[in-house]
């Protein structure tokens, strides 16, 4: 269907290996520049195989640490590990200290190794948008283990779920109360506990209460998760956690079909949402822009016509040019 | 979800290169920045200059500020730049602050470090020369 096309020069660099033109893509993802659609476009079929981590938890537990003890396993085995660490935007300034970098130590010259810091920039959706199409790149880039930090900001980050296949939730010991309130989210997503710190007391008992939590629960399509013990200050734990992530990914090749269907949902929600972007975007600048709209909007307010109406009425309009041009 | 590229915050990386621990000011210019709406990659200490440089690139930063309160800059200062050339990276302009006597801090400029701030300098001067000199994306 797709007819081979020459590959746009940004997606030749970055194929070759050259970080800067990799570092600038992302950028371009995570602005918005259209200029990165037909890159992405031609590089999609060359992504895939990237196995994609994500590694959430709440504030401080020490996520960016085990990244950085995972980060030096996997180096050691061999794998080409790229790093997405995400911290929140302030909602004031829209500024953004990011900070994960500080635990990460790697030789600047292993180019088997690739960490970009990402501000979740507040808008909605927005991070997963820019962070998945970021994980492609990197994918494409040839890195075939992803690490993704989620901001942690109190409660899990959900949203992780849509963009990779194994994820970890950090805890710490004595997390008693804050597990108690975070259950459904936790156990919505976590393939992996990794009980951090395990080096202060009370981890054995954290592990064993969480273990515990985790038998009484139904497993969730088929898997269990697994508790691990780590210490990212002693580096302990790091074979361990690795496994059982591993174990959790071969799951999902155990039985034919359920990889593809799990990405399939995930590209169910991905697709949706760029839908619905489009359609948004599209619509603000018609409401900024065009005379009818603007007149429609003075309806609304002179309440000769209620909002859903001139919703419906900006949709159907909205679907007619479209037609129109497919069919040129 | 293009956005027009105005509003696109300025990337900055600040960090401290060599064994210098004072990392107060680093972090004073950080939130400063952050405060003003820019991104600010925190490398922390320790840095070397390719380990600084190297962050730079994977991180696509507008902008790269430096510093050093140790009286290690003229050794420091020099090589990032340097290292910054011969990865081909034209377009970052670099800042610093910290203990700098004023002979140094000039002979940093004719190299080619854009700004050099001591102590005392207000925050807004600090923000002000940012915006002034970080890339604007092409
Ligand atoms: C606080 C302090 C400490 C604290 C540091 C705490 C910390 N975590 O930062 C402690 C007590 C740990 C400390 C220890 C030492 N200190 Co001390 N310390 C100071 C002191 C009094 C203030 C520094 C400070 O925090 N200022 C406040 C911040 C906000 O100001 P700032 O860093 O200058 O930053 C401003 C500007 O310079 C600029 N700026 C700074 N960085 C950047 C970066 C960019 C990109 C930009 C745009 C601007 C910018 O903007 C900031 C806002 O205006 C200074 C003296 C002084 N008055 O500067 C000595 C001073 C820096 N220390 C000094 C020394 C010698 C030491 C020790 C070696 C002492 C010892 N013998 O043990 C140790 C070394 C520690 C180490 N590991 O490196 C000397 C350095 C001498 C030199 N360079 O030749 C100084 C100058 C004192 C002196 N007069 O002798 N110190
Ligand atoms: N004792 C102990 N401290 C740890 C361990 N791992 C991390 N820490 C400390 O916990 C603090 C937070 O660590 P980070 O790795 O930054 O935690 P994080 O979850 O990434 O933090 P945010 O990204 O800010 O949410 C730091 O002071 C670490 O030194 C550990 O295994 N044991
Ligand atoms: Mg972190």
């Amino acid at each position: 269907m797709t007819a081979a096309r020459p590959l746009p020069a940004a997606a030749r660099a970055l194929l070759r290996g050259d970080r800067r033109a990799l570092a600038r893509l992302i950028s371009q993802v995570e602005r918005g520049d259209p200029a990165v659609g037909p890159v992405l476009r031609a590089l999609h079929a060359r992504t895939g195989r990237a196995r994609v981590i994500g590694i959430t938890g709440p504030l401080g537990v020490g996520k960016s640490s085990v990244l950085n003890i995972l980060l030096a396993h996997l180096r050691e085995k061999g794998h080409r590990v790229a790093v997405v660490a995400v911290d929140p935007s302030s909602p004031f300034s829209g500024g953004s200290v990011l900070g994960d970098r500080i635990r990460i130590e790697r030789d600047p010259a292993d180019a088997g190794v690739f960490i970009r810091s990402m501000a979740s920039r507040g808008r909605s959706g927005g991070v997963s948008a820019a962070t998945r199409e970021t994980v492609r790149l990197l994918d494409a880039a040839g890195f075939d283990v992803i690490l993704v930090e989620t901001v942690g900001s109190g409660q899990v980050d959900v949203e992780i779920r849509d963009i990779a296949s194994t994820n970890v939730v950090v805890l710490v010991p004595h997390l008693g109360d804050e597990v108690q309130s975070l259950k459904a989210g936790l156990f919505e997503i976590a393939d992996v506990f990794a009980v951090n710190k395990s080096d202060l007391p009370g981890a054995e008992a954290a592990e064993k209460d969480l273990s515990e939590l985790v038998s009484l629960g139904a497993p969730r399509d088929g898997w269990r998760p697994v508790v691990v013990r780590t210490s990212a200050r002693e580096r302990t734990g790091v074979a361990e956690l690795w496994t059982a992530i591993e174990a959790h990914e071969a799951f999902l090749d155990a039985e034919p079909g359920r990889r593809a269907a799990a990405e399939r949902g995930r590209v169910a929600k991905e697709i949706v949402g760029l839908v619905q972007a489009r359609l948004a975007r599209e619509t603000s600048e018609r409401l900024a822009q065009s005379e009818d709209d603007a007149r429609l909007l003075d309806d609304v307010v002179g309440r000769r016509i209620d909002p859903r109406s001139a919703a419906d009425r900006i949709y159907e309009d909205h679907r007619k040019p479209a037609r129109r041009a497919r069919r040129k | 979800m293009p956005k027009p590229t105005a509003e696109t915050p300025i990337r900055v990386l600040i960090a401290k290169p060599g064994l210098d621990g004072h990392d107060r000011g680093a972090k004073v210019v950080a939130r400063a920045l952050r405060d003003a709406g820019m991104e600010v990659i925190y490398a922390g200490l320790r840095q070397t200059p390719e380990e600084i440089v190297e962050s730079a690139i994977e991180e696509d930063v507008d902008l790269i500020g430096l510093s050093c309160l140790s009286g290690a800059h003229m050794a420091l200062f020099p090589r990032v730049l340097k290292l910054l050339k011969a990865r081909k990276v034209r377009d970052v302009p670099v800042f610093a602050g910290g203990i700098i006597p004023d002979d140094d801090a000039k002979r940093l400029r004719r190299i080619g470090i854009r700004a050099v701030f001591g102590p005392g300098t207000s925050l807004e001067e600090i923000v002000r020369t940012a915006r002034g000199i970080a890339r604007r994306p092409s």
